[in-house]
């Protein structure tokens, strides 16, 4: 008994030992991205697993409906892809003009980014955290850092890859931020995430920035991890406290984060 | 007790527990979905300290660290914990009737949930209240259940 409990008390020892040697080289040196991805590949099946239910649903809900509705669904689409590619030819032009006017300017060329599309299979667990699990991996060529937009505007950003999934980073995570800028006047900002869920903050605006409550933010492309131009929120409230360094601004995320099944994983070109 | 018997059902019953952990919640519940991962080790270190101990608590935090997408380690040094707790009292806590026993199993979850906001917080990502709380509440009411099933598995299929 007595040499059993010394045993134990130096194997729990040495896994406290191990532990925080873990978190320190993971929140400290950020090293333990191959690690991560290794066990990912047990954990991420499992969110299969999980998705699998949903799917069912899904599928069970596709091969249920009448006739009548997949008709009328089938022309609104129909209206709404008419409308679409409307507005696709005069936007053809604007880039057609845009790229001449920048080569006019000498400015750079903004390249197009290819795109795939990725289903959501998971949510992350943890409340406080906004993570979420795609079903496209190191196989479909994704990336850490890779954008990942929805039909709205900009989601986040790849922060995992194992061989068939990824686990991506939401713009209203704590730990996350974007460069923006606002879409009337190019003033350019940092949208923080909040931790809650239709919110982000604005970093350090000062008294004498110009925006306003309903300012649409784009990705300024600063940085380089975010290509240029996508919506990323409105501003909704602004609060110009003197006795506080900056205005508070809150921004709410354009992209549906807690909606959108099927999204976007941009790809940089070249 | 020579022999191991009955790998496989502590497999399932972490397996299930992984499945449950990840399983989606409506936003209004997510706060209030047990540690099951914690429940099940925190039996089975009870049941069986010789065969769960605190090299497999280690494991079991690791592959929960990368399931929930936490910093890596967090979840392997609190249920490390959880089980060096259960290991020096098991003999105590298995004396103890269902009620005293889901208390005993409300302040280790506690622990464990209070230690992991600690590290979340160092990564910058902590809960902004104290609703993580919630967790260790429905974590011990759901203890007299997960109790009672895990101890009929163990029983059915003599795993010693």
């Amino acid at each position: 008994m007595f040499l059993k409990d010394i045993s134990s008390t130096r194997r729990f020892t040495t896994a406290v030992v191990l532990a925080l040697l873990l978190i320190l080289a993971d929140l400290g040196f950020n090293q333990l991205h191959a690690t991560r991805a290794a066990l990912s590949n047990i954990a991420f099946p499992f969110y299969w697993l999980v998705d699998t239910g949903a799917r069912l649903g899904v599928w069970g809900g596709e091969n249920l409906v009448s006739r009548t509705s997949l008709l009328k669904q089938n022309r609104q689409l129909r209206e709404q892809e008419l409308l679409l590619k409307g507005q696709l030819q005069q936007m053809l032009a604007l880039r057609a003009e845009n790229e001449r006017l920048r080569k006019l300017f000498a400015a750079r060329l903004t390249l197009p980014e290819d795109m795939q599309a990725a289903e959501l299979i998971g949510i992350g667990p943890d409340p406080a955290r906004h993570l979420v699990v795609l079903d496209k991996g190191k196989r479909d060529g994704v990336y850490v850092g890779q954008p990942v937009l929805d039909a709205d505007g900009l989601m986040g950003q790849v922060i995992e890859v194992s061989s068939t999934s990824s686990r991506v980073l939401l713009v209203t995570d704590l730990t996350h931020a974007v460069p923006v800028r606002v879409i009337r006047n190019g003033v350019r900002a940092i949208v923080e995430g909040s931790g809650k869920q239709y919110q982000m903050n604005l970093r350090q605006v000062s008294f004498t920035t110009d925006i306003k409550v309903g300012d649409v933010l784009v990705t300024s492309g600063l940085g380089g991890r975010f290509p240029e131009g996508y919506p990323v929120g409105v501003v909704t409230a602004l609060e110009r406290d003197p006795g506080r360094a900056f205005v508070s601004a809150r921004v709410r995320p354009k992209a549906q984060l807690d909606r959108s099944r099927h999204v976007l994983l941009a790809y940089r070109r070249g | 007790m020579d022999e191991a018997r009955g790998q496989w059902v502590i497999a399932l019953s972490f397996s299930v527990a992984y499945f449950l952990a990840i399983y989606p919640l409506p936003r209004w519940a997510e706060w209030a979905r047990p540690e099951w991962v914690a429940l099940v080790l925190i039996y089975w270190a009870i049941a069986l300290p010789q065969r769960v101990g605190i090299g497999a608590a280690f494991v079991a935090g690791l592959l929960l660290d990368v399931f929930e997408g936490a910093v890596l380690g967090q979840n392997a040094l609190s249920l490390s914990v959880l089980a060096w707790f259960s290991l020096l009292f098991h003999q105590r806590l298995r004396a103890l009737n269902l009620w005293q026993q889901a208390l005993s199993v409300f302040l280790m979850l506690g622990v464990h949930q209070i230690l992991c906001q600690w590290i979340q917080n160092m990564a910058g990502a902590g809960a902004p209240d104290l609703w993580f709380l919630v967790s260790a509440v429905s974590g011990a009411a759901l203890w007299p259940g997960v109790l009672l099933v895990l101890r009929h598995q163990r029983r059915t299929y003599h795993v010693q």
